[in-house]
C-alpha cells in the first residue's frame, strides 16, 4: 500500500466537523420513529416502553386516512403538470433561440425565492378575486405554481447533457418534429422526467403554507397534522405516520437523485 | 463522374447570422455521382454550408436544387440527402440494428425488408455481429461506421459529412479514407464531405471547394488546386509552398521577366493576364520543385543561399535554406539518401535551382 497522494490525506478536523454536521442534521427527525413507537401519551423523555400501538392508532384514524389520501392525490397532479410544463419550457429554452429568453427564464424560476407566505396570499386574493371556490384544486395550482422551478432546474440539465445533433439526425433520418420528440426527446430526457415527478412529488406532498392559505373543506395531510397538534392525544399516531412518511420520502428522494444522475455519461455512477 | 452535371445546384445562397456571414453569394454545381469536398479553416462557412443542404438551417437568399427540385420550402425530414454528423449522433438508448432501423420506418417498407436491409448495412461496414450492441460499447471507428451505415441505408441521392473522420487517430483516419472511397465507388452515392484537412481532401475527392469568409476561393480536381491555385490564399491552404515577392519588368510572347525579392532576376512562361509589365505578383514555389546542388547547374536558374536549419519527416527532409534580400528561408524538399544534402552542414554554401515550369505566378 503506497501513501496516500497530498489530495486524498485523511484531515481530522474536517471529519469531526463533517460527523458534527451529519448528527447536527438528522437527530432531531430520529425523534419521531423514537417517539413513535414510545408507550405514552406524552412526548417526554424517559421513554416509557415500547409499543406498536400508535401505528395501530394510525390506520383506525379516518380523518388522517382522508387527508392522506388528499395528499397523495394533489401530489400525484402536481408532479405531472409541473414536470410536463417543465418539459416543454426546458426544451424551449435550451433548443430554440427566443428573444428575452433570459428574463422568462428567471420569471419561471422565480417562485423558489418568492416566500411561500406571499405566494399563498397573492394566490389566495387572486382566486376570491376571479370567484373560484378554494378546493383541493386551488390547492393543486398553488403546488404546480412553485413546483415548475425545481422541474426546470432538473430537467434543464438533462437537456443540456444531450447534444442537438441528436435531433437533428432523427430529422435527417425522416422523423418530423413530433416523432423525434417521442423517439429520441423523450426516452433521452425520461430518467430526468422520472427524477422531477418524484421532486415535485415530495414538494407538494409536505408543503404547508399554500396548503393552508387555499384549502377549502378537504385538507392534505400536513395541515391535518397541524390540527391535531392541539390534542396531546392524537399525536403519536401522527408521529407514527411522519415516521413511516420519513422513510419512504427517503427512499424516493435517493432515487430521484440517483436517477438524475444515471446515464448523463457513459461513466456508471451510482453514488449520488 | 457521371450522369448528371449539376445534379446539385446551389445558386446564389447566402447565410447571414446576425451580422456575419457564414456563406456568402455561393455558386456552383456538383455532378451526380461525384465525392465533392468542402475544405477550408475553421468557420470558412463550409459546416454551414452542408447544414443549408442537409435543411438545417434556411438561406437568407438563394436556393438550392437537388436533381432539379428546389430545396428551400423542403423540410430536413423529407429532403433526399442523409448526414454523418461530426460526433456521430448515434442515439444512445437505441442498439446498433435499432439506430440503423430508425430512418426506415418513415420509408414504408416491410418489416422483412428492414431486416435484410439493417443485415446488409451491417456487412457493408463490417460490423455484422454487433447489432444488439449499444454505441457506448463501440470503439471511435465502429461508431463512424454505424453514422455511415444508418444514413446509407436510407438509399440518399446525396451523402452529407461532416468532418466524419476528425474524431479518429491517425491510423485509423487513413484506413476509414480507403475505405470511404470505395465505399462511395461501391454505392455510387453523390458525397459532399466537409474536411479542414486538406491532405484529406485531396485523398478523398473527386473535386474540392476551396472556402474562406463564406466564400469559395477556388473549385477543381485535386491536381489542379495543388498544381495551380488561382491565389495565394488557396496556395497556403494546400501543401506547403514558398512564396516571393516579384514585379514584371517585360512581358514578350508569353515569356515573362520577373525581378524577384531573393531569386534575382527570372524568367517564367505564363498566359495569366494579371502578369503586366510594372504590376506586383507573386512567384510560388513548391518545396519538391526546388533542389540543392553544391555548385550552379549549368543551364538552370539558381541562387545561391546558406544552409539553415531541417527537418526530418522520414521519407525526405525539409532543410531551409536562408538567401540574401528575403526574411524567410526557402523551404527545400530532398529525398533521404539521395546524397544530394548528405554532406551539407548547417552554416555551409549551397545553391538552390528549379526549372521555369516549376514557377506558378499568383496575384500580389
Amino acid at each position: 500500500m503506497s501513501e496516500p497522494s497530498y489530495i486524498d490525506r485523511p484531515n481530522r478536523p474536517l471529519y469531526a466537523y463533517a460527523m458534527f454536521y451529519l448528527a447536527f442534521l438528522y437527530i432531531p427527525i430520529l425523534f419521531l420513529p423514537l417517539f413513535s413507537f414510545n408507550d405514552s401519551t406524552y412526548i417526554a423523555f424517559p421513554l416509557k416502553g415500547f409499543t406498536f400501538e400508535w401505528y395501530e392508532q394510525m390506520f383506525s384514524d379516518a380523518p388522517m386516512g382522508a387527508a392522506l389520501v388528499n395528499s397523495l392525490k394533489v401530489g400525484a397532479v402536481a408532479s405531472v403538470f409541473a414536470t410536463l410544463l417543465g418539459v416543454f419550457a426546458a426544451k424551449a429554452v435550451t433548443r430554440y433561440h427566443i428573444p428575452g429568453k433570459r428574463p422568462i427564464v428567471f420569471v419561471i424560476m422565480l417562485p423558489l425565492v418568492v416566500p411561500g407566505i406571499l405566494l399563498g396570499v397573492a394566490l389566495l386574493i387572486l382566486m376570491k378575486q376571479i370567484g373560484v371556490q378554494l378546493s383541493l384544486i386551488t390547492v393543486t395550482i398553488g403546488h404546480i405554481l412553485i413546483c415548475v422551478p425545481f422541474a426546470m432546474a432538473t430537467l434543464i440539465p438533462r437537456f443540456e447533457g444531450f447534444d442537438k445533433s441528436m435531433e437533428e439526425a432523427s430529422a435527417d433520418l425522416g422523423a418530423n418534429a413530433i416523432s423525434t420528440f417521442w423517439r429520441v426527446t423523450l426516452p433521452m430526457v425520461l430518467p430526468g422526467i422520472i427524477a422531477s415527478m418524484l421532486l415535485c412529488f415530495t414538494i407538494s406532498f409536505d408543503e404547508f403554507i399554500i396548503a393552508f392559505m387555499l384549502n377549502g373543506s378537504e385538507k392534505t395531510l400536513p395541515i391535518h397534522i397541524f390540527s391535531q397538534l392541539r390534542f396531546p392525544a392524537r399525536l403519536p399516531p401522527v408521529l407514527a405516520l411522519g415516521s413511516a412518511i420519513i422513510a419512504i420520502s427517503f427512499v424516493v428522494v435517493f432515487f430521484s437523485q440517483w436517477l438524475r444522475r444515471y446515464g448523463v455519461d457513459d461513466k456508471p455512477s451510482l453514488g449520488i | 463522374m457521371s450522369g448528371n452535371d449539376a445534379y446539385i445546384q446551389i445558386s446564389d445562397i447566402s447565410k447571414h447570422f446576425g451580422a456575419v456571414k457564414a456563406v456568402d453569394s455561393v455558386n456552383f454545381s456538383i455532378a451526380s455521382g461525384e465525392f465533392f469536398s468542402l475544405l477550408g479553416s475553421s468557420g470558412c462557412g463550409k459546416t454551414t454550408l452542408l447544414r443549408l443542404l442537409a435543411g438545417f438551417e434556411a438561406p437568407t437568399k438563394g436556393e438550392v436544387y437537388i436533381d432539379g427540385a428546389p430545396m428551400s420550402q423542403v423540410a430536413p425530414h423529407k429532403r433526399p440527402t442523409n448526414m454523418v454528423f461530426q460526433n456521430y449522433a448515434i442515439f444512445p438508448h437505441l442498439n446498433v440494428e435499432a439506430n440503423l432501423a430508425y430512418g426506415l420506418r418513415y420509408d414504408k417498407i416491410e418489416k422483412s425488408e428492414m431486416n435484410k436491409r439493417v443485415e446488409e448495412a451491417l456487412e457493408m461496414v463490417q460490423l455484422a455481429g454487433y447489432g444488439k450492441r449499444r454505441s457506448n460499447e463501440l470503439s471511435g471507428g465502429q461508431r463512424q461506421r454505424v453514422a455511415l451505415a444508418r444514413a446509407l441505408i436510407k438509399r440518399p441521392k446525396v451523402l452529407l459529412l461532416d468532418e466524419p473522420l476528425g474524431a479518429l487517430d491517425k491510423k485509423l483516419r487513413e484506413e476509414m479514407q480507403l475505405e470511404l472511397r470505395a465505399l462511395q465507388e461501391a454505392v455510387g452515392i453523390t458525397f459532399i464531405f466537409v474536411t479542414h484537412d486538406q491532405e484529406e481532401a485531396l485523398t478523398l475527392s473527386d473535386r474540392i471547394a476551396v472556402m474562406a469568409r463564406g466564400q469559395t476561393l477556388q473549385i477543381a480536381s485535386p491536381k489542379e488546386l495543388y498544381n495551380n491555385p488561382v491565389s495565394v490564399e488557396v496556395a497556403e491552404f494546400i501543401g506547403q509552398m514558398n512564396f516571393v515577392n516579384a514585379s514584371v519588368v517585360d512581358v514578350k510572347s508569353g515569356k515573362a521577366v520577373l525581378e524577384t525579392a531573393g531569386l534575382g532576376k527570372i524568367t517564367a512562361s505564363t498566359s495569366k493576364s494579371f502578369v503586366q509589365k510594372g504590376n506586383d505578383i507573386v512567384v510560388a514555389i513548391r518545396p519538391e520543385q526546388l533542389s540543392l546542388r553544391d555548385k550552379p547547374a549549368r543551364g538552370q536558374h539558381g541562387v545561391k543561399g546558406t544552409m539553415k536549419t531541417s527537418a526530418y519527416l522520414g521519407d525526405r527532409s525539409h532543410v531551409y535554406v536562408s538567401v540574401e534580400g528575403r526574411e524567410q528561408a526557402l523551404a527545400v524538399s530532398a529525398q533521404e539518401g539521395t546524397g544530394s544534402v548528405g554532406g551539407l552542414d548547417r552554416g555551409s554554401d549551397v545553391y538552390v535551382t528549379w526549372s521555369d515550369e516549376a514557377l506558378i505566378l499568383l496575384p500580389h
